[in-house]
């Protein structure tokens, strides 16, 4: 990606540079892609399907019928539950997928900027499921611990959130800056010391629920929940919390001193030092504000989507997180343009399931097979045979620095 | 591009800023444990009560009678051997010499039975059970450990051991249960890791892409496969798709009627005989052949590999492929040798345990084994502690291999030095 060159041209013709080069293009063709590879196997393993396909040769019409039928209600099933249900009974409640995309993308959105402000500093974060359990905890325990009047709670736990990330976070970072230790290593073991510590935390008196076998936390005070938007949804204030977020990072990546350094230091690790920035104290800085960004993400989750803690909490985010920012080009507003679509799926298969019993697992494969596909834009491109050359994104951006 | 394979002058200088520094970290590591262990273990504790150890089976030819020792004292005992190989380390360090790897093993061992004496005191534990159940525990990290091992020592780091140990236990209870034959299935078992290892060798060793991403991404990506499949056909259709059965344990005559580690070793499923065979194969091929000097020298230094005529990517390629069958055995050892059916993230999370026990095991077949035994040991502890009441709580014993590894790659514990061109994409120029 040539940024020098494409600086010189209009909006208009960087647009359709973009589009015709790689970048966008690519993009679509490896969701349509992974959406077909999606299709092939919802279809090859429904029973319907394998039950014509038996008389295959007799009456192939129906075993092409079946197959229509199989993948065609499964995606528009997921289509209804993540955009537009037409077969709603008003306008509002048309809607509520649409709510309900935006509910799932809420987290993905904080967790994928805590993973691309890391790449950019030449950082690989596997560690944003950590950084979303450690912040949802602190979040979690200052809104049901704490009495405190209305907005100042909400702003002391999603604070609390943004610490409890940061810190884990950071220590990885100080981890990578003083012993230039490898980041992944450390923050994947960090990721299964938060789940044990959190499995633990709900084992005891100050996180317990009374009266509860299972290990659940109190809900949080209803002066510490995030409010939500309207009714048939769980939509709710973290949306805004997370954009907010976003604004940030682009901020701090276009526009402050920090933010070039780390992309210095993400560059060409010696030249910075050459340059006199610490390259440890920014491994150690970005660490610490993405892991705090991934602790919001997860007290958006206990603050509004769930309103209380237990061990799933984090679900799979973590590693959402990490094809989201992929997905996203490690931009802000790519990684909430990902997470946007990430949610859609996630909030389409739930329907899905629930309406053709196609399981909602199909959402995972499809979500890694379009990080695949982007990944190796040759691939792609052999396939609908594009002729135009441009340089892998990820080959180049963090290709050499894992060592 | 070209600059990718130049070996970068960061790593060189922390490696020497590290080797000056990390000199007395070992015996200094060793003295805290030792205190500790002194402390907690032996000094703290009331005294009076006895830990009793059983040595046999019921069912065991010789019959072993259970040992029975005054906790406090044992403790104190062991603490101090920790202290005194403590003393040792340091006189090594003193004189310039590397603490050899078995004191770090003895070590291991004399705090790991202070800490047992301490935390069974007032009550029995049978050792031939908690080392049967170890090793139960520790076959699927031993293959997923050299798995990584062949990948990290020609350069290509494998996150996906998870994803191809996950892929082999899937495919290997499928196909066992369609043909009916557990054969079939064991034969199953590599060609599921192969298969996603070759995906993974595709995309880091001929397209360059970030090794770490497409491991992370294709752990995601079988997870969802066989998520997908199971509700799809394993869980309806149980008859057909989810019945493979297991391997029956085999005896081996005297061999196993040595007392305590007979029933223990070889009393098993040809899974876990095996996964003997290649460890013993692994760490001849890697130092004793001109196979493994070639690896190591495409790990080490690929630039010089190449010169001398090595192809540094067919090696590299080859030795992922290999390592992904490796860990499909070890993920047949979930269906067909422990429990008979896959059930969906059965793997839970061994395969990055097993990347630690690679680590810990400083990309060593032998050291690998140890690392994975330990940590197979601390997981089996703590569900029998759970049983008769523990001290600590079961999740900070699970705790131990994670934090024992960042310990050991912040280089706290031990020295660890991965493979030179470890994670770095080899582009001829």
């Amino acid at each position: 990606m040539s940024e020098n060159a494409s600086n010189e041209l209009t909006v208009g013709q960087r647009f359709f540079r973009e589009l015709t080069t790689g970048g966008t293009a690519l993009t679509l063709l490896s969701i349509l892609l992974a959406m077909l590879i999606g299709a092939v196997l919802i279809v090859v393993s429904d029973p319907d399907v394998q039950g014509t396909a038996a008389y295959f040769f007799s009456r192939p019409t129906d075993t092409l019928l079946a197959i229509w039928e199989s993948a065609s209600s499964a995606y528009s099933a997921m289509f209804a539950g993540a955009i537009i249900d037409f077969d709603a009974a008003s306008v509002g409640d048309a809607l509520i997928p649409l709510a309900d995309t935006l509910t799932y993308a809420t987290p993905l959105i904080g967790a994928g900027l805590a993973v691309a402000l890391a790449f950019r500093a030449g950082l690989l974060n596997i560690g944003a499921q950590g950084q979303i359990l450690i912040g949802a905890t602190l979040a979690g325990l200052v809104g049901f611990g704490m009495d405190l009047p209305a907005v100042v709670h909400i702003g002391f736990a999603v604070l609390a959130g943004f610490l409890g990330g940061a810190i884990w976070g950071g220590i990885a970072g100080f981890i990578k800056a003083k012993t230039g230790a490898h980041e992944v290593i450390v923050t994947i073991m960090l990721n299964h010391i938060a789940a044990l510590l959190l499995a633990y935390l709900l084992t005891t008196q100050l996180f317990r629920r009374e009266g509860q076998a299972a290990p659940i936390s109190p809900f949080v005070a209803d002066s510490a929940a995030l409010p939500r938007f309207f009714d048939g949804s769980r939509l709710h204030l973290g949306l805004f919390v997370v954009l907010l977020a976003a604004v940030y990072s682009w901020w701090l990546l276009s526009r402050s001193t920090m933010g070039f350094r780390f992309k210095a230091v993400g560059h060409n690790p010696h030249a910075a030092t050459t340059a006199g920035i610490s390259v440890g104290r920014s491994y150690t800085a970005v660490m610490f504000i993405g892991g705090g960004l991934a602790g919001i993400a997860g007290a958006s989750q206990v603050l509004g989507t769930e309103s209380y803690l237990s061990t799933s909490i984090a679900g799979e985010l973590g590693f959402d997180a990490i094809t989201v920012a992929l997905l996203g080009r490690s931009s802000p507003i790519g990684t909430v343009a990902a997470s946007l679509l990430f949610g859609a799926l996630r909030a389409g298969a739930v329907t899905m399931q629930a309406q053709t019993g196609t399981p909602i697992d199909i959402v995972l494969v499809v979500q890694s097979l379009i990080v695949l596909f982007i990944a190796a834009p040759p691939l792609v491109r052999a396939v609908f045979r594009i002729k135009v050359r441009a340089a892998s994104p990820m080959a180049a951006e963090v290709g050499g620095k894992a060592a | 591009m070209t600059q990718v394979a130049t070996r970068p002058a960061e790593s060189r200088e922390t490696e020497a800023a590290v080797v000056l520094t990390r000199h007395w970290r070992t015996p200094i590591m060793f003295g805290v444990f030792g205190l500790l262990a002194l402390v907690v273990f032996g000094l703290l504790p009331d005294g009076g009560r006895e830990s009793t150890f059983g040595l046999s089976l019921r069912d065991d030819a010789i019959q072993l009678a259970p040992i029975t020792v005054p906790s406090k004292l044992a403790a104190i005992l062991l603490a101090l051997v920790c202290l005194g190989i403590a003393a040792y380390a340091t006189w090594q360090t003193y004189l310039g010499r590397r603490v050899p790897l078995w004191l770090s093993i003895t070590f291991g061992l004399a705090f790991v039975l202070a800490f047992l004496t301490w935390s069974v005191a007032g009550s029995e534990i049978s050792l031939t059970s908690a080392l049967q159940g170890t090793l139960a525990l520790s076959v699927p990290l031993i293959f997923g450990a050299l798995c990584g091992m062949m990948g990290e020592r020609t350069g290509v780091i494998n996150i996906a051991i998870e994803g191809q140990l996950l892929a082999g236990a899937f495919l290997s209870g499928v196909v066992a249960s369609l043909v009916g034959n557990l054969w079939v299935g064991l034969i199953a078992a590599p060609i599921a890791g192969l298969l996603v290892a070759w995906v993974l060798a595709v995309f880091t060793v001929r397209y360059f892409v970030n090794q770490i991403i497409v491991g992370v991404v294709l752990n995601v990506l079988v997870l969802g496969v066989t998520n997908f499949l199971y509700s799809r056909l394993l869980s309806p259709l149980k008859e057909t798709w989810n019945s493979p059965g297991r391997f029956p344990r085999l005896e081996i005559p005297l061999l196993s009627e040595i007392p305590v580690i007979g029933p223990v070793l070889f009393h098993q499923t040809i899974i876990v005989y095996i996964m003997y065979v290649v460890v013993v194969l692994a760490h001849i091929a890697l130092f004793r052949t001109r196979w493994g000097l070639r690896v190591r020298a495409v790990g080490e230094h690929p630039e010089a590999a190449d010169t001398a005529g090595i192809q540094v990517n067919e090696v590299r390629f080859r030795n992922v492929l290999l390592g992904g069958a490796l860990a499909g055995l070890g993920g047949a050892y979930f269906t067909l040798g422990a429990v008979g059916l896959f059930s969906p993230e059965m793997t839970a999370g061994a395969g990055f345990i097993a990347l630690a026990a690679m680590i810990m095991g400083r990309w060593t077949p032998i050291g690998a084994v140890f690392a994975a035994l330990l940590f197979g040991f601390a997981n089996n502890l703590q569900s029998v502690l759970g049983i008769i009441g523990s001290p600590i709580p079961s999740e900070f014993m699970l705790m131990a291999p994670y934090l024992l590894t960042i310990f050991a790659v912040a280089g706290l514990v031990g020295r660890i030095r991965p493979p030179a061109f470890n994670g770095q994409p080899y582009l001829k120029s």
